[in-house]
């Protein structure tokens, strides 16, 4: 074996290893930010405000999701005389709201198409609590940042198939494909 | 397999080939429902898509004797050995403890055993990727995911009218379904209501009854493969056709 032969390698492996675990994930990812710096603070506490105002079931057991500009506009109407960072984030919302355009939110957790998920399923049956999937969405002040892959339109903070299987393994719920799949 | 819905529900239909006019309805539902795509040439019976196949089969007999009937033949989501989920390399399709027969898409490499297994032709492979005439993605079914290039689809009950059905009974805090809470869109559609939906396992439900009758049979049940899909008609020659027996075949079977 030739001389300096070892060090070759370690240093051929810290250079792999930095790209591998440090570079690529950053590359991978492409980050993005929400149209606008929505508070759920603000709008909790201090808009009094609770999850089932904007985020609700419909009656046929379907989950809204995200609320329609509409639901902004119930207060957000004309302005509601806010300052500095604030006042600008509400312009952004009026704008939308003049040109009759929807806001183009990032959905984190979106799932493919040919996934299906019930939010009744588990927040009505299950009772189990927006955070343990969510993370702590609820209670944030700024939306994080969205980590769109680059190979796919999907985030990097959406669940998958293994932990939806898990946690359905570990409470004895059926994990046959069409359970998740349609 | 068989154990474990014993006591759940077992999803299974009739179908009164009495009361089938041949009229193509279930077909049309089925088709818009689940996404089903096009072409221009519809009648290339090798290359075209129909979840749902209508049948035409008659006894042959000269005129007056001649008869002719319509079999409507969605999947049959066979309960034992199901043969396209035994020879399946790559476990994208499988039997649910409903007794569905699922197929998920992305796993599918298209290999295309299955539809060799499969002694009804219930499954069909895309060719192409699916288009429709512009503008009319617009009306899509958002419940049902459109197959791309290169994969295998099939009926499937019309899962996502189930998942639909019990994301409304969680909002009443129930598990169970009521009879006809879940029904397939050709089920809803046919007219002259020969088709039957329900649980085969709830012995009260209609599904069971009818699969009870004398006049019930599955097509070729000498397989062995446990369809849940039943046919029902009074005329014989229909009930000896669904088994069809080579002559030298039949002596030994007699
Ligand atoms: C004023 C209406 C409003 C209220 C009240 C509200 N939210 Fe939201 N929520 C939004 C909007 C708008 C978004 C999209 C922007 C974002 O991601 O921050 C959102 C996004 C979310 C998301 C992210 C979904 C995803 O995957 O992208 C979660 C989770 C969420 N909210 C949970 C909650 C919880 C929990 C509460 C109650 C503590 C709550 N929200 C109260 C409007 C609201
Ligand atoms: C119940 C009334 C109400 C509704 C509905 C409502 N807001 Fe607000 N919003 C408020 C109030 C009150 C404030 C000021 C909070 C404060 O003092 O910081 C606020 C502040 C804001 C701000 C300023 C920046 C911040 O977050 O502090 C933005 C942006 C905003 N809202 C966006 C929205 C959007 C988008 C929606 C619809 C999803 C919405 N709001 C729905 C009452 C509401
Ligand atoms: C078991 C995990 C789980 C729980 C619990 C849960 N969610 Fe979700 N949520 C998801 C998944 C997965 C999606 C993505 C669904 C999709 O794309 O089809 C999602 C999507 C969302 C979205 C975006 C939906 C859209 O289509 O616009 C909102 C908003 C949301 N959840 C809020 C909540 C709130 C509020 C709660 C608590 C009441 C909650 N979630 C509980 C897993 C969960
Ligand atoms: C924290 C645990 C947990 C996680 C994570 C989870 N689930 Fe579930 N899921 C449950 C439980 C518990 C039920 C049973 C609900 C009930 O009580 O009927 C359930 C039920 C379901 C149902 C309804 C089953 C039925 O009977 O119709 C679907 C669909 C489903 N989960 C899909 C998903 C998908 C898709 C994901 C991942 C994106 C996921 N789940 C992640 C716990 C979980
Ligand atoms: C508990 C819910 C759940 C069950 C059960 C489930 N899946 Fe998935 N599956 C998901 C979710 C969520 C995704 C999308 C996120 C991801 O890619 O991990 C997914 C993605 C996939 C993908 C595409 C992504 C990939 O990893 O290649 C395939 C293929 C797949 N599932 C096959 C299956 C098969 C086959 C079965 C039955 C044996 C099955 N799944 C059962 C939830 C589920």
């Amino acid at each position: 074996m030739r001389k300096g032969g070892p060090l070759f390698f370690i240093v051929g492996f810290f250079i792999f290893s930095l790209f591998g675990w440090v570079m690529f994930p950053k590359i991978l990812f492409l980050e993005k930010t929400q149209p606008i710096d929505f508070s759920h603070v603000a709008h909790g506490e201090e808009a009094g405000l609770s999850c089932e105002d904007c985020h609700y079931f419909r009656a046929d057991g379907s989950y809204a999701g995200i609320p329609s500009i509409d639901k902004c506009m119930e207060c957000h109407e004309g302005g509601t005389g806010l300052e500095g960072k604030a006042a600008q984030e509400e312009e952004k919302l009026l704008e939308f709201a003049e040109e009759g355009k929807e806001i183009p939110w990032l959905i984190y957790s979106r799932q493919p198409d040919n996934v299906y998920f019930s939010h009744a399923a588990h927040v009505k049956m299950a009772e189990i609590e927006c955070n343990t999937c969510h993370g702590d969405m609820g209670e944030r002040e700024h939306p994080p940042i969205y980590k769109k892959n680059r190979l796919h339109p999907y985030s990097k903070q959406t669940m998958a198939m293994e932990t939806c299987e898990a946690c359905h393994q570990e409470r004895g719920v059926l994990n046959d494909c069409f359970v998740c799949h349609k | 397999m068989k154990e474990v819905h014993k006591n759940g529900v077992k999803w299974g239909m009739v179908i009164d080939l009495d009361k089938c006019t041949g009229c193509g309805a279930c077909s049309v539902a089925c088709q818009a429902e689940n996404n089903i795509s096009f072409r221009k040439d519809e009648t290339d019976r090798l290359r075209r898509i129909s979840w749902l196949e209508i049948y035409q089969i008659s006894n042959h007999l000269p005129y007056p004797h001649t008869r002719v009937i319509h079999m409507p033949r969605p999947c049959m989501h066979c309960d034992h050995h199901t043969p396209c989920v035994s020879v399946c390399p790559a476990s994208a399709t499988k039997t649910g403890a409903d007794g569905v027969v699922s197929q998920v898409y992305p796993r599918c490499f298209g290999c295309r055993y299955c539809m060799a297994a499969c002694p009804y032709h219930a499954r069909y492979f895309n060719w192409w990727d699916p288009t429709w005439p512009k503008g009319m993605e617009k009306y899509l079914n958002p419940d049902v995911s459109p197959r791309m290039r290169g994969v295998v689809e099939k009926c499937s009950f019309c899962y996502h009218r189930y998942h639909r059905a019990k994301n409304k009974a969680f909002m009443e805090g129930r598990r169970e379904l009521r009879e006809g809470e879940y029904i397939p869109a050709c089920v809803e559609a046919c007219p002259s209501k020969a088709m039957t939906f329900g649980n085969l396992n709830d012995p009260h439900s209609e599904v069971a009854r009818l699969a009870k009758s004398p006049f019930a049979f599955r097509l070729l049940e000498k397989l062995g493969s446990e369809p849940k899909v039943y046919y029902i008609c009074t005329q014989d020659w229909v009930r000896k056709q669904a088994d069809n027996y080579l002559e030298e075949e039949r002596l030994r079977h007699e």
